[in-house]
């Protein structure tokens, strides 16, 4: 498809087939003289998102929208519920709804991190980020590290279990609903997760101790590896605990001081603004008071462990402090930080589980609410990759006139652009696309865990496409990767 | 009407049948399954989906509307039968824009059902996806058209067991759909969400606002048993007994 835009006499090309395989796309310009100008990260899976549930009967969204997404199902699937909670009318779900609800969250997250961790990043980690294509794969590590490998599918397969006794299925179950859920959690399927809820703990602990010693034996290589300082966005708690299920919006700059904070949900707008860019199929947002240029923010774990004040289980917590030591008084920026951090969480989830399986309230059988409809429903939640935005409008009929997504990949937006714009600037040599460059910048990538397909395809390789461009836009090299 | 017994013969085994039933009832009596969809116990039967054709001595015929009578022998459950049923289930996924992983009714729907039970795979058939829009008008009841079988259960059901008028057919061929007896939607019809008519769909057509899937996976209608078990399991009683 080509799509003149006359007033520009510029002629925009939108390649039919990158689009449908979801490869992350990469341009890189440079300046007269040689140097790196910009790069643009361009991602094309999110189009559309709102338009299937347009015309759709509001309580339908919450298994409506969990198709959009094949990476976390789960987030957008409470997400939705929520903001479906407040037009249901309904401001508090009873606590066997909430808790199945984060049970089923803290199973989701524990799995994606799993999975994020042991399947495509450790293979960077483990082997180098030089190291050839062929090694830098999952199958690599299951040969040479079998332990480490086993208990990854196993923690992986846990969290998938939670999901299915929190929502009927592993993938697109029916759990959550507006004003609840549609069930609880019974006593045999709470014992079998209980038994094994302490293992796993012990695992996301190893799992996080490994990315530990990895991460400090090459430190100062890692802290520097296409990194840049940003603001933060996270929900916490009330009183500033992580929470990633539920709480109001904080958002940290550089140093660590507040922009703003425990901003609900309802008054998002207020806040975030999104700006569209012709290149760019997605969106960027950015926060109002800062305007476009210094409005932008990275989300997900790193922003989460940054912006939080503390974590309310004790492992994590204790490692929180540890991991916070490295910024010496100020957030941690590094991108290669993303991975710590994300271990940290997948701790918090496991510790988070053994919690709630033992609390009675998962057997009690108040599920659903009802209240005074409303029509106009907004709700967050912390998905694995970052800060989710779900917004609705209903009309009288209970028909959905209007829905807006922010999805994580989105709010990460600028700051991957960011990521890769550094990495093009440390490792470009000349004018050529290196395999080392391609790799690095493969590798900064995934540090964001961006929910493309490209992002997690087979064996943890990402489809890229590099390009290179001369002050004039005139390609002079270009790389294909998967 | 009289009792009178006799007795059929359904893929070669003898059942005993009641004057006055229709294939289909005598069969269901004998633990014997004969896919349906229009049908419904408390229906007068109408004749519409022809899910239920059976061989009647040799010609095809739905059982749901075709009397018994003494010595008629029926083929149901073959290949032939199977395959031609198999087809209009097709032909009413593609009619419709069906897509049952967000669609609530899952689990508990017939037509569904009957495309697991059949074997559906996926629809030969070129998908029609026709353009409808929900009607929401009703406070308490909404219907989707995209997932309409025209079974006309809503429209029999308003007549025969509330006593309105509310549902009817309106169009011909392709183009046929479900009407109702108001310019202003189902919202200026007298329905009420007590009526049978508001619950009596197969499908996840005509709903009742705000129910969502509200009964879990595992424990809906079809998790565990194909349709037509219920039937089915008559007949395991009965040959223990
Ligand atoms: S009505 Fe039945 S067949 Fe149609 S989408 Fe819903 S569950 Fe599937
Ligand atoms: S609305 Fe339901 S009951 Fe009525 S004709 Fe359509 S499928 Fe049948
Ligand atoms: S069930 Fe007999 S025609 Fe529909």
């Amino acid at each position: 498809m080509a799509v003149s835009t006359s007033n520009q006499k510029r002629k925009v090309v939108i390649n039919p087939v990158t689009r449908v395989e979801g490869h992350g796309k990469v341009t890189i310009q440079l300046d007269e003289n040689g140097h790196v100008e910009r790069t643009r990260f361009h991602i094309i899976e999110f189009r559309g998102f709102e338009r299937f549930v347009q015309g759709r009967m509001y309580w339908e969204a919450p298994i409506i929208v969990q198709r959009l997404c094949g990476i976390c199902p789960v987030s957008h699937h409470l997400a939705a519920s929520k903001a479906m909670d407040v037009v249901a009318g309904v401001d508090q779900v009873s606590p066997t709804a909430e808790k199945m609800r984060r049970l089923m969250h803290y199973g989701q997250t524990y799995q994606s991190h799993a999975l994020h961790f042991f399947h495509l990043a450790s293979p960077d980690l483990l082997f180098g980020f030089d190291a050839p294509v062929e090694k830098r794969n999952v199958l690599a590590v299951l040969a040479e590290y079998p332990d480490v490998a086993r208990k990854a599918v196993l923690m992986r397969q846990y969290g998938q279990e939670v999901i299915k006794a929190t929502s009927g299925k592993k993938i697109h179950g029916t759990g959550s609903l507006p004003g609840g859920v549609n069930k609880n959690l019974g006593a045999a399927e709470r014992d079998t997760l209980q038994a094994r809820v302490d293992t796993m703990i012990e695992w996301a602990v190893e799992g996080l101790e490994l990315c530990k010693t990895i991460t400090k034996a090459d430190l100062d290589k890692l802290v520097k590896f296409g990194s840049f300082e940003s603001n933060f966005m996270s929900i916490v708690a009330e009183d500033g605990c992580m929470d990633l299920y539920d709480g109001k919006l904080r958002v940290i700059d550089a140093d660590g001081e507040k922009i703003f904070d425990q901003v609900a949900p309802a008054d998002y707008l207020d806040y975030i603004e999104e700006e569209v860019r012709p290149w760019s199929y997605m969106k960027f947002p950015f926060i109002k008071s800062l305007g476009k240029e210094k409005g932008w923010y990275r989300v997900g774990p790193l922003a989460r462990v940054n912006a939080c004040d503390y974590i309310d289980t004790p492992i994590a917590e204790k490692e929180r402090q540890e991991f916070m030591a490295l910024g010496g008084g100020r957030p941690v920026h590094a991108t290669m930080a993303y991975h710590w951090a994300r271990m940290i969480e997948t701790v918090h989830a496991a510790e988070k589980m053994k919690e709630l399986l033992a609390d009675p309230d998962l057997q009690g059988t108040e599920l659903r609410r009802k209240g005074e409809r409303r029509n106009r429903g907004v709700a967050w939640i912390e998905a694995p990759r970052g800060t989710l935005f779900h917004h609705y409008e209903v009309d009288e009929q209970d028909k959905i006139t209007l829905a807006n997504l922010i999805v994580s990949t989105t709010n990460n937006n600028e700051a991957m652009n960011e990521a890769v714009r550094v990495i093009a600037d440390q490792y470009l040599d000349g004018k050529e696309i290196t395999e080392g460059l391609l790799n690095h910048i493969e590798v900064g990538i995934r540090a964001y865990d961006p929910c493309l397909s490209c992002a997690t395809h087979a064996l943890g390789q990402m489809r890229l496409q590099v390009r290179l461009t001369d002050a004039r836009g005139h390609l002079i090299d270009e790389k294909l990767r998967g | 009407m009289s009792n009178e017994k006799m007795t059929i013969l359904i893929d070669g085994v003898a059942v005993e049948a009641t004057e006055g039933q229709t294939i289909l009832q005598a069969a269901a009596d004998a633990g014997i399954y004969i896919p349906r969809l229009c049908n419904h116990k408390d229906l007068l039967p109408g004749g519409h989906c022809r899910i239920c054709t059976v061989k009647i001595n040799g010609r095809p015929g739905s059982s749901c509307t075709f009397p018994v009578a003494d010595g008629l022998v029926i083929e149901n459950d073959t290949d032939e039968l199977n395959a031609m049923r198999r087809a209009i289930v097709e032909m009413l996924f593609v009619e419709g824009n069906h897509y049952c992983p967000s669609c609530e009714a899952s689990g508990n729907c017939e037509l569904q059902a009957l495309g697991y039970r059949l074997g559906m795979i996926n629809p030969e058939y070129p998908y029609q996806e026709p353009k409808n829009e929900i009607d929401a008008t009703h406070d308490d009841v909404y219907i989707d058209r995209d997932r309409c079988v025209l079974c006309g259960r809503c429209a029999r059901a308003s007549v025969q067991l509330d006593g309105k008028r509310v549902f009817g057919f309106d169009g011909r061929g392709l183009g046929t759909r479900i009407a109702v007896n108001s310019p202003d939607g189902l919202g200026g019809t007298n329905l009420s969400v007590d009526d049978r008519a508001a619950t009596i769909c197969p499908t996840g057509c005509l709903r009742v606002k705000g129910q969502g899937p509200d009964i879990p996976v595992g424990q809906r209608a079809y998790d565990s048993t194909p349709i037509g078990s219920d039937i089915e399991r008559k007949q395991t009683v009965k040959q223990a007994t």
